[in-house]
Formats: structure tokens, sequence, C-alpha cells
């Protein structure tokens, strides 16, 4: 028996995503609820409102605080080369494949600050691909797509990025891409040279272009069951025949409707191959 | 408010540990049957790179089934699942698990206090939490969240505990919550927490 109480609370955030559906045409409803609720908690307090429903009502009156808002709404966590097994395994066994192509599409999913990407960047570039490489670095969230185009992070994240580099099996130092200034790591700009950023929404898009590799980690996680299938859905449609699907160290296909046009390679590290 | 019963069939078992707490499981979770009734969620904090010793270790020592939770399952009855290092494990309403990867609350990821306010959230008065022993103050807050529900609360005395601060902390946070030593613990969830479903 639940109390009445939780139960309101939740009728109370569902009342809140609506509106935020209809004034600012982001969908969260398919969202896995315990963390977004956490998170919008979270919100009310740092905006004075107390509850859901008075949130809703500020949020309604004040289009200003709903950049803000998406602070709270999206999960912003991220290192560079986070999990370095799943990077030498991309290294070791999907780079091979990917060198049989002549010109190549990556699409960074859900992309954040750019972590991820600057790591792909990084290791497409020591495997000699990084010239024939297009990369989409999308995102729903402006201000962390902003963040991702400037490539700046705070210094005191390099010790945990250069040590999972060089765990990853990077070939060089990770200071060799990045100056310091100021307290913080600038990344060299050439390494998006060749990104196209975008905001792109997993929820309510469609798919934009034939892609090769699909890296969506971390993010599948904050979706529910029916969210989740649809995402996959989309990487499904946008990859070529035998591309690839990287997804979190403890996201996987297993429970999703998709399984059957995927195959795992490399056993754990979450790394799937689209059936021919 | 309307208070719910003070009798409400458990339906969800959550435990949080972290110095020394692998022994304390090992104390209370053998004894099970492979049909315990109620699905057990465990919380320990451990290295984030953890590589599955724990639960190959409780695997071999236990009737029932444990495995790493996993996100968006359904929780079932006669399983232990453990939440995954260096990812916070959290209940849904619908009574399916997730994952998180969110910054870490309390120092911990997974965070015990995450699990126990999203049990709370989703079970209400039928989330049950036992807080064993720990070097932190993490699943203070959560527990108290489950007493504020309506659940049961479990507290390994501080002095059994083989760090005192964790139960001392849930103790501050719920003093409602019943304080009792390992083997008090193991008798309240091998039998008292069952008998209460029939």
């Amino acid at each position: 028996m639940r109390m009445p109480a939780e139960m309101r609370e939740e009728v109370e955030m569902s009342l809140l995503l609506e509106a935020i559906l209809a004034r600012y045409h982001y969908d969260f409803r398919g969202y896995s609820i315990a963390s977004l609720k956490r998170r919008l908690k979270q919100a009310a307090e740092r905006f004075d409102s107390g509850t859901f429903l008075n949130l809703r009502d500020r949020l309604l009156m004040e289009p200003a605080i709903f950049p803000q808002l998406l602070d709270y709404l999206t999960v912003q966590v991220s290192e560079m080369f986070r999990d370095p097994p799943f990077f030498r395994a991309l290294r070791e066994e999907v780079l091979p494949h990917l060198k049989t192509y002549p010109s190549l599409k990556v699409w960074i999913a859900g992309c954040s600050s750019g972590e991820e990407l600057y790591s792909m960047a990084i290791l497409f570039r020591e495997e000699g691909l990084e010239s024939r490489t297009i990369f989409y670095a999308t995102d729903i969230h402006s201000g962390a797509l902003h963040k991702a185009e400037a490539g700046i992070y705070s210094i005191e994240r390099l010790a945990q990025f250069s040590k999972n580099y060089q765990d990853a099996g990077g070939k060089a130092s990770l200071s060799d891409y990045f100056t310091a200034a100021y307290g913080n790591a600038v990344f060299d700009k050439t390494l998006r040279r060749q990104t196209v950023f975008s905001d792109h929404s997993l929820v309510s898009d469609s798919v934009f272009a034939e892609v090769h590799l699909v890296c969506c980690r971390n993010v599948l996680i904050y979706f529910d069951k029916e969210l989740q299938n649809r995402a996959v859905g989309l990487f499904k449609d946008a990859l070529v025949r035998r591309g690839f699907l990287a997804l979190g160290a403890k996201e996987g296909l297993h429970l999703s409707c998709h399984k059957q046009n995927f195959a795992e390679i490399s056993h754990g590290k979450r790394i799937y191959q689209k059936r021919g | 408010m309307n208070r719910t019963p003070a009798i409400t069939k458990p339906r969800l078992v959550v435990i949080g540990a972290s110095a020394g707490g692998v022994e304390a499981l090992l104390t209370l979770l053998p004894p099970l049957p492979e049909d315990y009734p109620i699905p057990i969620l465990v919380v320990v904090h451990r290295p984030p790179r953890g590589d599955g010793m724990l639960q190959s270790l409780l695997s071999s020592q236990c009737a029932l089934r444990v495995k790493e939770a996993e996100d968006k399952e359904d929780i079932l009855p006669g399983v232990v699942y453990l939440a995954p290092a260096n990812y916070h494990l959290l209940v849904e309403p619908n009574f399916r698990l997730s994952l998180s990867s969110e910054e870490p609350v309390n120092f911990s990821r997974p965070s015990i206090d995450l699990l126990f306010e999203t049990a709370a959230d989703a079970c209400g008065a039928s989330a049950v939490g036992f807080i064993l022993t720990g070097a932190n103050a993490d699943g203070a807050r959560g527990l108290a969240r489950i007493c504020a529900a309506g659940g049961l609360a479990y507290v390994q005395s501080p002095s059994d505990a083989q760090s005192d601060a964790m139960p001392a902390a849930a103790l501050d946070a719920c003093p409602t919550a019943a304080e009792l030593d390992l083997q008090g613990l193991k008798k309240a969830l091998k039998n008292d927490l069952p008998v209460t479903l029939q």
C-alpha cells in the first residue's frame, strides 16, 4: 500500500512534465521516474518553488529559467575515456572494421559537454581515421552543446582523464591534445574540425544520416523501456548494415525489442553490431 | 494525512552496508531459502571498478539467486540484486530497477540514500530498510524516508558493528528503528518478515 504523499507527488510531477512539453516542446514523459524526480526536487529547491506545481507555475511565467532547468532535467556527468576497457575494445575490435571504409560517419548521441566526443576524436586520430570521418555530436541541451563546442574542462578533472586515457591504450600523452590556461584544459580545436554539433532529441526527432558507429553511453539508463526502444530503433535505422552500436557499461539490448537486430561483439563491453 | 495501517505487508527489502559489510551480508543472506518471498536490493560501498567478486562470493554461499542489478529489469522475489560498482541503484514506481551514473551522493556511488529514498517512494509502507556496519553516514536520510512512509527500519547495533558510524547515524535519523545485533537482524529477516505475509 503506498502513501498518498508519494502518489500526489508523482501526479504533480507528471503535470509539470506536461507543462514543459506544452510550453517548451521538450518531452520528458518517457524518462525513468526515480532519477528524474530527484533531480526535479533539486530544481524545485534551487528555484525556491517547494512543490512541483509551484515550479510548474514559475516555469510558465518565466521562460528565462527554462535553460537552467535543463541542467537538472539532463544528466551531464561524464569523463574522457570513461570505462577504459571499452575504449580499448573499440580500438582493438571495432576500428579495424571501420578502417575498411573509404569514409566514415560517427554519431555521438547525447554528447552532453563533449567528453566522449573528444575521446573518440583522439582515438580516431591515433588510428589514422580522423580525416575520413565526420562526427555528429548531438544533444537536446544547447548549453551542453556549447560546452562541447568549446572543449574546455577544469584542469582538476584532467588527472582522471589522463589515467583513463592511458588505461584505454592511448598512444601518446593526453597533454599532447590540450593546453592549460587559467585552471582549465583547452582541447586542441582541430580535434573538432570534423564534427557537426547539432540539437537532436532521441525522444522526438528522427534519423538524419546513415552512420557506421553510434556511441550512446549512459544515456538510455535515464529512459524508460519504451523510450529506450524508440532510441535503439533510431540507432538501428541510422546504422549501415553491420554498423556498430556502443552503449554504456550497464546498458544492454537483451531487454530491448530490437535485440534480434544486433549481435554483441566483445562480450561484456556492450558493443553491438547490426546484423546484415 | 491518512496513515496506512500499522501492519503493511513487506514488498521489498533494501540493505545498505559499507566498511565490514561483506561479512555482515555473509551472516544475513546465506540462511535465507531459495523461495524467500521478498525481493532484496543491496548497496555495498566498494571501489569504482569492482569486478563481480562480491556477486560470486555471495552466490556461492546463498540459496537465493544473487545477481548484479540491471537497468529496467523487473524486481522479483527469490533474487538478491546488488548495485553495480559506480552506478546508483534506484527503484521505479512500476517496480522495476533503474541505474544512474549521476554524481556520487555522500561521496558514494552507489549511494544507500538514493536506493532507500526511491524504495520509499515506490513502495511506501511496504519497504523495509536495513542499515548495517559502515564508516560514514550514507543511508541515514534514506532510512528516515522509509520510516516516514510507514515502512519498517532495522539498524545493526553500533556496538555489534565492525564500523559504528553508519548505524549510529541511521539511529539518530530514525529513532523508531529496531536496533539489533547481527543475529537479531538475521532472525528478523529470515523469520519475522515472511510471517507477516501469511
